[in-house]
């Protein structure tokens, strides 16, 4: 009976650690892409603000619409402009707080040493499989995608080619040897010097811009603020452009 | 988006044709394995009993992770598909019918074993003493006498591999008409917002799942009062 009773105020005690959230808590949605960023900047944030932001990742389509179903997110990095500014056309973000805090780059890598070497490699594509994200609901897949038509060699490349929900499973299917290339991010790539890598010149995608916003559910909320402005500041610009993204106002 | 209707049988097609080879499969390799626990008495067969439950609690993340390792160029799936010119065996049919057998084993070898158990040893002794093979038995007195067994296996396994998404997502790469089987199908549609397609399918599974759980209560209730 002591037993239970134990176990009982341990559940009791862990559903209100998990419950009673901190009011300076700022949960964020991002956009898988920006993984890494982002995990430096909250820390950074954490230290200069003592507010603590709480990181989801996932394709940017999908968390538009977790946020369309009331998911419990303040802010919102997207890896597009559309979903943001539809977030706010419905009322579900806050119009003037819509910014772009980075502009993303495309790349196409290997973790082999000589696979990539430009344009010729998808047009010889002696590999048998090409990793991409889900070109609907990650602007990664899209930019990868618009790539390849440009190219002309979309159709021929279709056969080959595997789709990850997110970005961060399009580089995972390279990483584990899966596929023997695939359409990354460059911020995935910081801070590895291997393999083999092409930067898709930018005149063939449509810029990824990835704006940020503040959603309904932070509009009151300080920290939530206070995380959006040290995304524009310094500090923030400093870590984002380590990992290789551009800026669409270079400041 | 045009092709979507095209899209949706296709995702439908292939889930089909996966849960059938996966069943077959299943009922080949799980036969042997639930006879074996069947008539084994010694404590391995509770191990081996409890290495083929795994599936029943281990996420399926965890079981896509090794997937994606074992299926690998590295893996023994790599070492596999270079037979035929291939370098994984992720992204691929059998890859995910790989999955879906080790998946789904447990529903298939539990009720196999438990039908087998249920008769004893008895009617095996008296085909013994009538001169009847091991072999002979087991085809002609196990197998008909498990019947129950098989069935409830086969269509657990078939429903089971129907609502696999996990290692799917995980090793299937999202191609059309190959890995895109219908859970996965699903989950696109919501993370694009296509509600409709995604209700037309979930709808479906709904009333598949509930065919499945009546079908299996009214084959449980004809089945009971002869196997007692």
């Amino acid at each position: 009976m002591r037993g239970l009773r134990v176990l009982t105020a341990g559940i009791l005690f862990a559903a209100l650690a998990a419950w009673g959230a901190k009011a300076d808590d700022v949960p964020v949605a991002v956009a898988a892409n920006f993984t890494a960023p982002v995990k430096e900047i909250a820390a950074a944030f954490e230290k200069k603000s003592g507010h603590h932001a709480v990181l989801s990742f996932g394709a940017t389509g999908g968390l538009y619409t977790q946020i369309t179903q009331d998911a419990p997110f303040e802010v919102f990095l997207a890896a597009d402009e559309a979903r943001p500014k539809k977030a706010v056309a419905e009322g579900l973000a806050v119009g003037d707080t819509l910014f772009v805090y980075s502009v993303g780059k495309l790349v196409l890598w290997s973790k082999s040493a000589d696979a990539v070497k430009g344009e010729s490699t998808l047009k010889t594509a002696t590999f048998s499989k090409i990793a991409i994200c889900n070109p609907t609901a990650a602007p990664y897949g899209a930019a990868a995608v618009a790539t390849m038509r440009k190219l002309g060699l979309y159709d021929a490349l279709k056969p080959k080619l595997v789709e990850g929900a997110d970005i961060s499973q399009a580089f995972q299917f390279v990483d584990s040897g899966n596929a023997e290339v695939g359409f990354v991010a460059l911020s995935q790539l910081a801070g590895t010097s291997g393999g083999s890598r092409w930067m898709v010149p930018q005149d063939l995608y449509p810029a990824i811009k990835q704006d940020a916003v503040l959603l309904k559910k932070g509009a009151n909320h300080e920290a939530a603020k206070a995380f959006l402005e040290f995304l524009k500041g310094p500090e923030a610009h400093a870590v984002i452009e380590k990992y290789g993204y551009g800026f669409d106002n270079p400041s | 988006m045009l092709g979507d209707a095209a899209d949706l049988t296709t995702s439908v097609k292939l889930t089909l044709e996966l849960a059938a080879v996966t069943t077959v499969v299943l009922l080949a390799i799980g036969t042997p394995i639930a006879w074996a626990l069947a008539r084994a008495k010694g404590w391995w067969a509770e191990v081996a009993s409890a290495v083929v439950a795994l599936p029943l609690v281990l996420p399926p993340t965890v079981l896509g992770f090794y997937l994606l390792v074992a299926l690998g160029p590295q893996g023994p799936g790599g070492a596999l598909a270079s037979l035929w010119g291939a370098r994984t065996l992720a992204f691929s049919f059998p890859g995910l019918v790989i999955g879906s057998v080790v998946y789904s084993m447990p529903f298939v070898v539990q009720p196999i074993r438990n039908a087998f158990q249920a008769f004893g040893d008895r009617p095996l002794e008296v085909a013994a003493t009538l001169r009847a093979s091991p072999t002979r038995a087991f085809w002609t007195v196990a197998v008909p006498l498990a019947r129950p067994g098989f069935l409830t296996g086969a269509v657990l396994g078939f429903a089971h591999t129907v609502g696999e998404f996990g290692i799917v997502l995980m090793v299937g790469g999202n191609i059309p008409g190959r890995t895109k089987v219908m859970s996965v199908a699903i989950w696109d549609y919501v993370e694009n917002m296509q509600w409709r397609e995604a209700n037309i399918l979930a709808g479906g599974m709904a009333a598949f799942a509930f065919a499945v759980i009546l079908g299996m209560t009214l084959i449980e209730r004809r089945f009971a009062p002869a196997g007692r």
